[in-house]
């Protein structure tokens, strides 16, 4: 992957779970990494919640000028972005706001992202009643690249029912990831699972060749919210 | 029926709003509701319905009251602040025997205050904002599927009880995502049905010689009484109806929570908390915040120690659960504020503490 990814997708698909665990690794393999929250369109779950413990694990979180002291639906970006957008020391994971409206942010930046320099993932939950469908799925891929004037370079199959996920939600998922692959002709980078997912999946036989597995973990969903 | 699919609770509600019959939605953005106003003007249109934009939340629910007039369901949401404004319309519509589903997704006050969840609505929806004798019945829902449920339902009812219907959710009820079933879409009405169903419905004059007068203004005071009289006898009616709860583990139960909406999920896991360390914790959740569902308070062991009102608001809740507890126990008081959700492990240690308190 390259140095600079930016994760999209329909909103609710899972975006920030996904930099979340995205950047962790990027940590863990020992690159200096950092966080960019985009996220001007919600107001709760965003990754700037976990500011603290992102940055105790060694990650830059770069977000709002308020940082997560307020909570507002301020569209006040961070100047200091652009220090991991062009810093080429930086690994930088750019978590974008749901739909076109939250890619939309991302043109500022486009000088930023060189073709060599930067990947721009799709995040996929087929579980989501607007991208159940390959239509669906495709509306609001096109409308993110209108809107951010970048190219999806991969998909990111992210599809889940939370704890109720069962080893077909995410196989369904990668079917729907499959068709979108076709079409566009770019890759399904990963599909994420738990690991007790990942466990059904292996003992089942079931995961096809190109299902790219990748263990996720909720960092942002409070237990409580699964009583 | 629908299949399972993975929901933002805000959307949900629309959507249950929509299933249910609701063809008329008027509202004014406010976080963190806002994205069902954004689903209503995407949606609602491809039913038959309509979405208007008001300039403020006073002329939202004045919009709604006339929209209401002609029959149709109509769905009205906000969040606190924007509920602050709709008060006058609540009082009158229930004076004029109006049916609404209404939908505050709280967040923190008092005033503008802040965009996090919050339950401190809870004395203005129960004892009711406005002016006069009149009540609202209101339901206080713990997850997106039984807020779905409870709006879906509140449609008939409301059209039942020709009165509006409030449901409490919160900021994060509003927010976070679950999976959920979505209910069989209702028919559309027509005209034609609304005329035989609801004949106080103002739908043109026609050849009819008497008019049809829907109205909350009575200046005869003899009249005015009697008219609250009579609305009196529906609110009886409705104590007696719809109290409605759940409650868990209350058998020999040493402490009683008394929680609803999103609190009372965090203390269904402090519950799990408590009982590793030995100690015997219950639950009422109150579906119906009012009519306040009493008689689950005689369900109450002889053996508990203490009740605990825990609430997202500084006490509201305990005057009602004071009252419905008649005295037996001692009732005591967990809360957070202004926009704060206590952890599951914050309530175990307040609750250590009240306990160690009363020894």
């Amino acid at each position: 992957m390259k140095r600079i990814t930016i994760i999209t997708g329909h909103y609710g698909s899972g975006k920030t779970e996904f930099s979340i665990n995205y950047a962790l690794d990027l940590m863990q393999q020992g690159k200096k990494t950092a966080l960019v929250d985009l996220d001007i369109a919600n107001v709760y779950f965003r990754s700037r919640e976990r500011q603290a413990f992102l940055e105790e694990a060694g990650i830059e979180v770069h977000s709002n000028i308020y940082h997560s002291d307020i909570s507002a639906d301020l569209p006040a970006i961070a100047p200091s972005i652009r220090k991991v957008l062009e810093n080429h020391t930086y690994h930088t994971v750019i978590d974008a706001g749901g739909n076109e409206t939250g890619a939309m942010i991302l043109n500022q930046f486009a000088r930023h992202f060189l073709e060599e320099e930067h990947d721009m993932l799709y995040v996929v939950n087929a579980n989501r009643p607007e991208t159940r469908t390959l239509e669906g799925a495709m509306y609001h891929y096109h409308r993110i690249c209108d809107e951010s004037g970048l190219r999806i370079s991969g998909l990111i199959n992210n599809t889940h029912m939370l704890r109720e996920t069962e080893a077909a939600d995410v196989l369904k998922g990668y079917q729907l990831c499959h068709e979108i692959s076709e079409k566009e002709g770019i890759p399904l980078i990963y599909s994420c699972c738990t690991e007790e997912i990942l466990i059904k999946l292996k003992e089942t036989d079931a995961m096809p060749v190109d299902f790219n597995p990748y263990r996720i973990r909720l960092y942002m969903r409070p237990s409580w919210l699964d009583r | 029926m629908s299949e399972k699919q993975l929901m933002k609770g805000n959307e949900a509600f629309a959507e249950a709003a929509i299933r249910g019959g609701c063809r008329l939605y008027f509202g004014y953005p406010i976080t963190p509701q806002n994205e069902i106003p954004e689903y209503m003007s995407r949606e609602l249109d491809k039913v038959g319905g309509a979405f208007v934009q008001a300039e403020s939340e006073l002329a939202a629910v004045n919009m709604a009251y006339g929209g209401a007039l002609t029959g149709k369901n109509v769905f009205l949401s906000s969040s606190s602040p924007g509920i602050a404004l709709m008060q006058e319309g609540f009082s009158f519509m229930a004076s004029a025997e109006i049916p609404m589903v209404i939908l505050n997704v709280m967040r923190g006050g008092p005033g503008v205050g802040g965009i996090q969840p919050g339950q401190a609505d809870y004395r203005q929806a129960t004892r009711g904002g406005g002016n006069g004798d009149y009540h609202i019945p209101v339901y206080g829902p713990a997850s997106i599927q039984e807020t779905v449920n409870i709006i879906y339902d509140a449609v008939t009812l409301a059209d039942r009880y020709r009165n509006p219907v409030i449901i409490l959710a919160d900021g994060m009820l509003g927010q976070m995502m679950e999976p959920i079933i979505l209910p069989e879409a209702r028919e559309t009405v027509t005209e034609e049905e609304i005329r035989i169903q609801k004949p106080w419905a103002l739908l043109g004059h026609q050849d009819k010689k008497e008019r049809t007068v829907v109205k909350s203004l009575r200046l005869q005071p003899d009249d005015l009484e009697n008219h609250n009289n009579k609305m009196h006898e529906k609110y009886i009616e409705m104590m007696e109806e719809l109290p409605q709860y759940e409650s868990y583990r209350l058998e020999d139960a040493e402490v009683v929570f008394v929680s609803f909406g999103s609190m009372s999920r965090i203390v269904r896991e402090a519950m799990d908390h408590l009982a590793e360390q030995g100690i015997k914790a219950g639950m009422i959740r109150p579906i119906s915040l009012w009519p306040f569902p009493n008689k689950a308070f005689d369900e109450i062991s002889p053996k508990t120690k203490m009740v605990i009102s825990a609430e997202l608001s500084i006490g509201q809740m305990m005057d009602d659960v004071k009252c419905a507890v008649c005295g037996r126990f001692p009732v005591e008081l967990l809360y957070r504020t202004g926009g704060m959700v206590p952890t599951p492990l914050e309530v175990v240690e307040k609750t250590k503490a009240l306990l160690e308190v009363t020894k």
